[in-house]
């Protein structure tokens, strides 16, 4: 069976809930007739037609406004943000209608909305199409947060965020749309709050998400030379955290560290270390360790880019000494 | 303005009284009395009265609000409606209601009760009761009622207006992708001069007209944005000549007199049903208390509160009734007092109605729940 890549596995998941429910639309900047600027939508506009394809003008705060309205009066719209980084313009609508609305409404309407887009830190894009908007987004009620990292996810969240009838923010990475892998045929549906347990481990938990993932996956593999059985876990969910499977882990190997791509300060990190300390304090045999992106924006230049966000080499030193209990 | 036209208006205008001069009440007052005598919608003895009725009850309602805020039985912004009354009433009225959609701003109140949301439920929500249409999460400026499809108040400056894009989009949707012939829902988005700055405002002019989507604009240009005079901080005081700029139809008409925005606002919906596209409605007209009850309203001129004050939507309508023989001055005292008697019954509700139970306090963030 041919490998699926990443970008076409979203597309496929987009296809299906289309084809499956008719009030399913997709709506943003270039998502008709050019498909996506990652090709996410590539084609869809011709199969479904203009109106449930369509293509909006730049205009990220009224279109993802727009999508509330049409939510809130019977559509599943999907926004695409061409970058994540741009709905830092629609954050108006994402906190207080998206996130807000349901509630203040008291119950009244509700947002079966997804709102999807590449975000992360690519190859020497700058700083404003570097950013890690699901930290910034981390704090608004009434949303939930998935990050998705492989094809298989990416495929199966993206079904599942479509089905949901609360609004998601659904983050993708720009350098994760061509990995490839053999993807599960049907119709596969991950849960939306559910973390995965990547690789399971006895010494230290490794708490992560998106592109930093493959990071940490490159650190365990030198890990497990050096003697460190590692138990990776992708967090998936942003918001809510899953926090069973996160502590279930930590009562086994009670130690931790997270590895994050968004900036330290005001973090995912801090939030998910914080629930720890309340939940696992008794469990935890060392402190928290968490390794995070500087808190600069992040610099152009390719030496300068490297050193603002973890590499595997800092995993793998960070777990030595948690094991070693040098830190 | 010719004097001819002024004279004309004048001669309409029955209501007795020196009327200020214009030029002393400011250019707003300037502006209404140049206004080309607006065609009025002809209306039969039936809905000549619901009109009177929605606006009593819009008025006695904000009035009442006053009073409740002092007494301490509500709390937070309270933004009222009185002097604008025509606008909600001509047009909301105009439409279908629980058919129609319906947004408005943190001024909602009594675009609420014109889309139907019975008054207990409204006082109910600014007491922050559990029977309130917000279930006392919202407050006076969260005003919500799918059943009455009023899309909800919205308390930033804007934001309310893509909202009701969307509305207006499913209706597109329901009928072009969605084959549902009869998918002909209109939806009418509320909002103040001073939110006709604001980017959202211009970005969905555009995609409204670009799509030709069922939405009317209403712009209640009362002059004012709290403190900000509307003339210095836009660069084209006639806002409907903006709809110009994007290829749609605008239309200025007098606020104050609801047969004229009846009119305008009939012509507009037939438009939009019609799936000619959307229409910006400029309705001129005044609010008669501050900007909110928290604002003591000192920087307005008395001339320019006297001006419009003479201009009293609700008289004018009432007059207005009794010349044609639509209705006797007894049959509209009659109806003012169903009115107090609704008004007092609401409060009396919302008193007596139970506070929201603190174990729900989470609820109704989820989907689910
Ligand atoms: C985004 C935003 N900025 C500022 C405010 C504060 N504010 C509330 S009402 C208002 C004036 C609005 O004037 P206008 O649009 O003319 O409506 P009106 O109050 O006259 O009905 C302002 C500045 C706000 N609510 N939202
Ligand atoms: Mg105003």
């Amino acid at each position: 069976m041919a490998e699926t890549l990443l970008f076409n596995a979203l597309r496929e998941a987009i296809d299906e809930e289309m084809a499956r429910d008719p009030h399913v639309c997709v709506m943003g900047e270039d998502v008709g007739h050019y498909g996506g600027s990652y090709k996410v939508t590539k084609d869809l506009c011709e199969k479904y037609g203009e109106l449930r394809v369509l293509d909006t003008p730049i205009a990220e705060n009224s279109f993802t406004g727009m999508a509330v309205g049409a939510a809130m009066t019977g559509l599943r719209p999907i926004v695409e943000g061409m970058n994540m980084g741009f709905l830092l313009l629609a954050f108006n609508q994402i906190s207080n209608n998206m996130g807000m609305l349901r509630y203040t409404s008291g119950g009244n309407y509700t947002i079966p909305a997804v709102v999807r887009g590449p975000g992360g830190v690519g190859r020497q894009l700058g700083a404003e199409h570097s950013q890690r908007l699901e930290a910034y987004f981390h704090a608004v009620p009434g949303i939930k947060i998935v990050a998705v990292s492989t094809p298989t996810n990416a495929k199966g969240l993206m079904k599942a965020a479509i089905r949901d009838n609360n609004p998601v923010l659904f983050f993708e990475h720009v350098l994760l749309y061509n990995l490839s892998e053999d993807i599960p045929e049907g119709d596969y549906i991950c849960a939306l709050d559910q973390a995965e347990v990547v690789r399971e481990g006895k010494d230290v938990t490794m708490l992560t998400y998106s592109r930093m993932r493959h990071h940490c996956l490159k650190a365990v593999e030198q890990l497990e030379q050096e003697g460190v059985d590692v138990e990776l876990i992708d967090l998936i969910s942003l918001k809510p955290f899953d926090m069973e499977t996160i502590a279930r882990s930590i009562r086994k190997t009670h130690k931790v560290v997270v590895v994050e791509e968004c900036m330290k300060t005001g973090g995912i990190g801090a939030e998910l270390i914080a629930l720890i300390t309340e939940h696992c304090f008794d469990d935890l045999d060392a402190r928290p360790l968490r390794l995070s992106s500087q808190d600069i924006p992040t610099p152009y230049n390719g030496n300068l880019e490297n050193l603002t966000i973890i590499q595997p080499h800092q995993i793998v030193a960070a777990a030595l000494d948690l094991k070693a209990g040098r830190r | 303005m010719t004097q001819e036209l002024t004279a004309a208006r004048a001669a309409q205008t029955s209501i007795p009284g020196p009327a200020a001069s214009s030029e002393e009440a400011g250019s707003h007052a300037v502006r209404l009395e140049g206004l080309v005598p607006a065609e009025r919608a002809s209306v039969s003895r039936d809905e000549g009265l619901m009109l009177y009725r929605d606006m009593t009850l819009g008025r006695r309602f904000e009035d009442k609000c006053a009073e409740m805020y002092y007494r301490g039985k509500m709390f937070g912004f309270v933004h009222l409606y009185n002097g604008q009354e025509a606008v909600s009433t001509g047009v909301i009225r105009a439409m279908r209601l629980q058919h129609d959609w319906f947004c408005s701003t943190y001024r909602d109140h009594v675009h609420a009760l014109s889309c139907g949301v019975p008054a207990r439920e409204v006082m109910s929500e600014l007491f922050g009761k559990a029977t309130g249409c917000s279930k006392g999460r919202g407050g006076s400026m969260h005003l919500f009622s799918r059943e009455h499809h009023l899309l909800g108040g919205y308390a930033f400056i804007g934001e309310g207006i893509p909202v009701a894009l969307g509305a207006a989009f499913t209706s597109r949707y329901k009928r072009d992708a969605l084959g549902q012939a009869d998918s002909d829902a209109v939806t009418a988005a509320f909002f103040g001069d001073g939110t006709c700055n604001i980017g959202q405002f211009y970005e969905c002019l555009n995609m409204a007209s670009l799509w030709k989507l069922p939405i009317l604009f209403v712009v209640e240009n009362n002059r004012w944005a709290i403190g900000m005079d509307h003339n210095r901080a836009t660069s084209e005081p006639e806002i409907w000549r903006k709809a110009a700029g994007f290829g749609m139809v605008g239309e200025e008409v007098d606020g104050m007199d609801v047969l004229a925005v009846r009119a305008a606002a009939q012509r507009a919906i037939e438009r939009a049903r019609a799936g000619d596209g959307p229409t910006l409605l400029e309705c001129l007209t005044y609010r008669f208390r501050g900007h909110s009850l928290a604002d003591p309203d000192e920087l307005r001129e008395a001339a320019e509160k006297e001006f419009w004050a003479k201009r009293d939507p609700i008289k004018q309508l009432a007059l207005r009734l009794t010349d044609m023989g639509l209705a006797t001055a007894e049959e509209l005292k009659a109806i003012e007092k169903e009115i107090d008697a609704e008004v007092a019954d609401c409060v009396e509700f919302a008193l007596a109605a139970p506070e929201p139970d603190g174990s729900e306090l989470t609820r109704y963030i989820w989907a689910e729940d």
